[in-house]
């Protein structure tokens, strides 16, 4: 069995985003596309799923702010309730003004850090991870469709030559 | 064009009336006289209640420790006299309930008066902001902006009539402006260069003629830009509502020391003005959000999508935000301090006012940011129709909040006064907002960005 894939290369997003709707519509599976720059709708256009990073960020936030109550109340409350300044550390809530500062930066940075890196874990990014452009012009000024092949070679090739593609290329994949 | 429908317009005539005879039966029942307040508190003290704020009241007054400072000079006389203290006491007491509960009627039309008044000036800084930013999304809301800033003229007027006849000493909720009061109170005659009747009442003029032309010129060169052949009506009105933000920002600040913080003389907080402003703009982009939703569902703002109301939500869960910042700052800076002088401010909000003080922060916080945090729900209109109604309720208890306690004190009560002041000026507001949105296209022709908003997509 092949593992034949086309490359379709286009040089304009419009026509890469035409050429996405009329994939779509010829029910060619789609298995990547390469830009060198965020394509406004691109993603709609080839039915991925929404993400789901803010629902994370959220859940994120609420562990932030659980961590920083509990922290503050079990050093300044529990553990060894000093009088500092005349501040009341009867208990948390006659305290909280104080730490309303902390709860809410806990939140933020718990938020903001963990979905950073539920980011890098989702999209494999890593610092020494092999780079993965299959035409190093779709970094600069190209944009490249990848489809799967199914004995169908010739048909596709014809396919994507009318979508306006400046280049179509058949390769191996292994 | 827009048609006022008539179900509307007997709904707001409705909520008008019944709003005038709440206000009326407000005034009626409210004590006349000292023997009245007596027989009121001897029916409260039944329940125990009335002890209570009779302890309260007798030792925010001082004159508890005034007398105890005084009766060992007198020494033996103490137990013939302590009969004639107490009632000296006592009537001191009648005369401070009596003053609340008068203040009472006219508290809550003043909180009622400026809370819409406010609230339609908020409708008009963040008109100016989006003229000024030339922001892309929002001009086919203009002709709904200028719909509920329409209420100002009409607000001002009743609000400077307000402030006039506390000037005639019609009522007691400024006790800057007694005389009598002011002459045994060396903290506000040091103040009374700032604080005397004449130059606040010219300073109030000021400022409510400074809005009003603004609002007035503003509305008048973009109907204008409709019939016009070149931007020139555009261009005016970019920097008259440029010189309206410099003029806003210092009168608005000035405003909220005049009208709302001398309710309280003896307390100052630098940040008040800009809180002030954050309660009355949030609630003016609640209420475009709402009117918009409501003109949209009439099937009258065909050019508005679920993009635009998306924006308008995320305004309102932003400036939501940015209220409790500025709610929280105020707070906690004077809490941490803790200085007697500052502190009293809060003691009486915290003791007397427990649920509406930390009621109106789940109302104005925690609630809009659990629901509008969802960019799915920002779209759904009647998730949006409840978190603005709960917003909106809440930053009029927010003024309330603020106006209440220093006109009356422990006796205060959401009652038939309250709410009735609210429904009249609710009535009017529909009534005075949807007549003026009849007057005018309710899509602006010639605006630069009107192709641009019409196609707005987020």
């Amino acid at each position: 069995m092949s593992n034949k894939v086309i490359y379709a290369i286009y040089n304009d997003d419009d026509i890469l985003m035409d050429a996405v709707k009329k994939t779509r519509a010829a029910h060619h599976h789609i298995e990547e596309v390469f830009t060198p720059f965020p394509v406004h709708g691109l993603d709609k256009a080839m039915g991925l799923a929404p993400t789901r990073l803010a629902i994370c960020a959220f859940i994120y936030g609420l562990c932030g702010l659980s961590f920083g109550t509990w922290m503050m109340n079990y050093i300044m409350i529990q553990d060894w309730p000093q009088d500092i300044g005349g501040k009341p550390s009867f208990s948390y809530i006659d305290n909280m003004p104080a730490f309303v500062p902390i709860m809410f930066e806990e939140t933020v940075f718990f938020a903001a850090h963990l979905m950073v890196i539920t980011f890098y874990m989702r999209s494999r990014l890593w610092p020494f991870k092999e780079a993965e452009n299959p035409d190093v012009r779709t970094t600069d000024d190209h944009f490249l469709m990848e489809v799967a092949v199914n004995n169908n070679e010739e048909e596709l090739i014809s396919f994507f030559e009318g979508t306006g593609a400046v280049e179509v290329k058949v390769i191996e994949k292994h | 064009m827009y048609t006022f429908s008539s179900k509307l317009k007997t709904f707001s005539f409705v909520l008008m009336a019944v709003g005038l005879l709440g206000i009326g039966y407000g005034f009626l029942t409210a004590p006349k006289n000292i023997q009245e307040v007596e027989a009121l508190l001897a029916a409260d003290s039944h329940g125990g209640h009335g002890e209570a704020t009779h302890e309260a009241v007798s030792s925010a007054h001082g004159s508890e420790s005034a007398h105890e400072a005084v009766a060992p000079v007198h020494g033996k006389a103490e137990a013939g006299k302590h009969d004639v203290k107490a009632d000296a006491e006592h009537q001191e007491h009648l005369e401070h309930v009596l003053h609340q509960l008068s203040n009472k009627p006219w508290a809550a039309l003043y909180v009622a008066c400026i809370f819409f008044m406010l609230l339609s000036l908020g409708t008009l800084a963040f008109y100016a902001i989006q003229q000024v930013a030339q922001a892309g999304w929002s001009p086919v809301l203009f002709r709904v902006m200028q719909g509920i800033t329409a209420y100002l003229p009409v607000g001002s007027v009743i609000f400077f009539i307000f402030l006039v006849l506390c000037g005639l000493h019609f009522n007691h909720l400024f006790i800057w402006l007694d005389p009598e009061v002011v002459k045994h109170d060396e903290l506000i005659q040091t103040k009374s260069g700032f604080l005397n009747f004449p130059f606040w009442i010219v300073r109030a003029a000021v400022f409510l003629l400074g809005w009003n032309l603004y609002r007035y010129y503003s509305r008048k060169n973009c109907l204008a830009q409709d019939e016009s052949n070149d931007n020139s009506f555009y261009k005016k009105n970019f920097n008259y509502s440029a010189g309206f933000l410099v003029f806003f920002i210092v009168t608005e600040s000035i405003m909220s020391w005049d009208w709302i913080m001398s309710i309280d003389p003896h307390w100052f907080s630098t940040l008040f003005g800009w809180y002030v402003f954050a309660s009355f703009f949030v609630s003016g982009i609640t209420m475009i959000c709402m009117v918009t939703l409501y003109l949209k569902s009439r099937g009258y703002l065909e050019n508005v999508n679920s993009s635009h109301i998306h924006d308008l939500a995320k305004f309102m869960f932003g400036i939501s935000v940015f209220w409790t910042y500025l709610w929280f700052s105020q707070f906690m800076l004077i809490w941490y301090a803790n200085i007697p002088e500052e502190i009293t401010y809060f003691i009486t909000r915290i003791q007397e006012y427990n649920l509406p003080f930390f009621g109106a922060v789940v109302m104005n916080f925690l609630f809009p940011v659990l629901i509008l945090i969802n960019t799915d729900f920002k779209r759904i209109t009647w998730i949006l129709v409840m978190a603005g109604i709960v917003i909106l309720l809440g930053h009029y208890i927010d003024f309330f909040n603020m106006i209440m306690p220093g006109t009356v004190g422990s006796s205060w009560f959401i009652g038939v006064p309250e709410i009735a002041s609210v429904l009249f000026f609710l009535g009017l507001f529909i009534f005075v907002v949807f007549s003026a949105l009849t007057k005018a296209p309710l899509l602006a022709k010639r605006n630069p960005f009107i192709e641009e908003s019409k196609h707005f997509h987020y």
